[in-house]
């Protein structure tokens, strides 16, 4: 299967925590009264953005983390079991 | 609570996500196996963390926020001594059969290791069960939005319900199961300044120890009753559970856990879906770990919300009673994102408690469309067709179990204790089914008649426990007592975890008996269904972090050193 999941959660989570980030500067600080004074909007978006980058780029690097079960060790043998004993399965059209 | 445009383009982004994810997966729905399987593809980090994230609806983050008001810190029971050596167990033991057997549901597990009416029977309990919890889940997002947003409860439950259709109809499986890593995420990132928050305003832990001492002697217990585990244990009447350690390791620990965690097909379907036999069983090992620390995000914010209660004048902060005078725990988690989250950081919080609500009804619904075409339609209705025609009735089974589900819930608006009559049907049907799968993958000799009669037996027992019995203070009727009143218990939560105990010893004695009066299946047959006729799965070529028994161990070890800390 060719999306990574990767991919949309980094995108999301980058994306919300720039938006917070970017808000935290027009908003007026008295709503951090809450928040114990902290501006939580302005350091959680950063956090968020990082791990979204983090995220988005480590699904970008490795490509699809869905693989055929013909590649990897594992599913070759469960494979070559199946055809030896006749209990193969065809993924593209099973009739049962 | 006031939400402003950026909350609200927050949670538009969640929404075009996870429509998103459900329409880039269509492509690949190509076979039923894509759609229920996931097509055997799925990495085990990935299918690790939906094994939590599915069961993370808005029974465990209201209940166990509101259990962590009522009850403290011993609510992580639930976690410590239940979930995750259940999970350790499934995981090392029993995903070789679930796994291996190449079945296609636990149901289907049923079938090849018993016989047909045992898998018939699981099969329409289990599929009723789904449908009546994804309805609860529904009746929940309802309610929340109606009283946080003021939204209306039609409009909340027809945009939840369209949006899950939505998703689960294209992509499946694997978009439940992407959508569930998603949440999980966002339930992290949402929750964890919650926590970070409530524990800097009360003073850290020591802090809220203090402030929980008041709780506890308000209450009429020792000062630690709520900020240590298992110290009051010893009686049911020193510990606001009111539960002694016995009832809890063999009820909670052993039957209730075991039972959902090993055989629910809810959780196992993520773990089949797993791309090859170790990463199956890594699944609910790498699961267990981010769930041992779930008691600090959802079961610390309802402690931190009962501590302000009780100090409501200096903090500002205080739980809603009902109309019967007592608290509303169930607002601990929503009205506390309220308290502390400004504009912006409300609009992830929110937007996590959402997310987590659909995805509990899409995890419910994954597991019923599943059910419902391979062990109801396939096995009863119309079998031998082709599985082009299977893959169009699973789409429909999605259709009609959201439907369903949208039913559930209004008539979950007609009761006010739907809650607890989920609870019951929980401890009836899932009781006993622990034990026929340990009879059956552990012990060659346990026939079909057994298993059947043993479970049939079984969900008869709870009911006759439970309507002998009474907690505290009840009322005869759904609570119990409408058999005849034997015994009374300190607390529904201990008649609750008596009736798990009655209805699995049950369910084992009547299965052994029975097996060893009828007719055993051949040897031959149950190779690769019992654990002594089944090749053990080899670890050697795995590096040492990967291999189930090492991780098992770890596991272990770390929930060991939680239960010391908090004891």
């Amino acid at each position: 299967m060719g999306l990574d999941i990767r991919t949309p959660i980094g995108l999301m989570f980058a994306l919300v925590g720039a938006l917070l980030t970017l808000a935290s500067f027009f908003l007026s600080s008295e709503i951090y009264h809450r928040s114990l004074g902290i501006n939580v909007n302005f350091w959680w978006g950063i956090v968020m953005f990082i791990f979204g980058i983090t995220m988005f780029f480590l699904g970008r690097r490795d490509g699809s983390t869905v693989k055929p079960t013909a590649e990897s060790p594992e599913g070759l043998k469960i494979e070559a079991e199946e055809h030896r004993t006749g209990t193969e399965v065809d993924t593209r059209n099973e009739n049962e | 609570m006031n939400l402003t445009n950026l909350d609200w383009a927050i949670m538009l982004i969640y929404f075009v996500f996870v429509l998103g994810i459900g329409f880039a997966l269509k492509r690949y729905m190509r076979t039923s196996t894509d759609f229920f399987l996931s097509g055997r593809s799925i990495p085990a980090w990935i299918t690790g963390l939906a094994f939590i994230s599915a069961n993370l609806g808005a029974q465990e983050v209201i209940g166990m926020g509101a259990s962590g008001a009522k009850y403290g810190i011993a609510t992580s029971h639930f976690y410590w001594i239940g979930a995750i050596p259940a999970m350790v167990f499934v995981g090392i033991f029993m995903m070789p059969f679930y796994y291996g057997s190449k079945a296609r549901s636990v149901p289907e597990y049923l079938k090849l290791r018993f016989d047909e009416k045992t898998r018939g029977l699981n099969a329409i309990s289990f599929a009723a069960m789904t449908v009546f919890s994804s309805g609860v889940s529904l009746y929940a997002v309802g309610l929340l939005l109606g009283s946080l947003l003021g939204w209306d409860f039609n409009f909340s439950i027809l945009v939840a319900a369209v949006i899950v259709l939505a998703y689960v109809f294209l992509g499946g499986l694997t978009s439940a199961i992407y959508n569930e890593v998603l949440q999980f995420f966002l339930i992290v990132f949402g929750f964890l300044p919650l926590v970070f928050l409530g524990l800097r305003d009360a003073g850290g832990w020591s802090g809220l120890q203090t402030r929980l001492a008041t709780v506890a002697t308000a209450n009429g217990f020792a000062p630690g009753a709520w900020s240590e585990s298992w110290r009051f244990m010893g009686d049911p009447s020193s510990n606001p559970m009111g539960v002694e350690w016995f009832g809890l390791a063999m009820g909670l620990g052993f039957v209730l856990s075991f039972g959902y965690w090993c055989t629910d097909f809810l959780v196992v379907q993520r773990a089949m879906a797993a791309d090859s036999m170790s990463a199956a069983r890594r699944t609910p090992l790498i699961a267990a770990v981010p769930k041992m620390f779930f008691p600090f995000l959802v079961i610390l914010p309802g402690m931190i919300a009962i501590a302000l209660t009780h100090q409501a004048g200096q903090s500002g902060f205080a739980l809603p009673a009902k109309p019967d005078g007592s608290l509303n725990y169930d607002m601990a988690i929503p009205l506390m994102l309220g308290h502390y989250f400004p504009t912006g950081m409300l609009g992830v919080g929110l937007t996590a408690l959402i997310a987590s609500f659909m995805s509990g009804m899409a995890g419910n619904v994954t597991a019923f469309n599943t059910v419902w075409t391979y062990d109801i339609y396939q096995s009863y209705i119309k079998r031998g067709a082709s599985d082009q025609h299977y893959l169009w009735m699973g789409r429909m089974a999605t259709v009609f179990g959201i439907l369903a589900s949208v039913a559930a819930a209004y008539v979950a608006t007609r009761f006010n204790n739907i809650m607890d009559m989920l609870q019951l049907v929980f401890a009836f049907v899932n009781a006993p089914l622990f034990a026929t799968f340990l009879l059956g993958m552990f012990w060659k000799r346990s026939t079909g008649h057994g298993a059947f009669l043993g479970l049939l037996s079984g969900t008869l027992a709870a009911a006759v426990h439970h309507g002998s019995t009474l907690p505290r203070g009840a009322v005869v009727g759904i609570k119990g007592g409408w058999f005849g009143h034997l015994h009374t218990y300190p607390s529904e939560m201990a008649q609750n975890f008596w009736t798990a105990i009655f209805a699995w010893t049950t369910c084992f004695v009547v299965t052994i008996v029975i097996s060893l009066l009828t007719k055993p299946r051949e040897q031959e047959e149950l190779r690769g269904l019992v654990y002594s006729l089944t090749e053990k799965p080899s670890e050697e070529h795995l590096v040492w972090y990967k291999r189930p028994v090492t991780l098992a161990v770890v596991v272990l070890a770390l929930t060991l050193v939680l239960n010391i800390i908090f004891w």
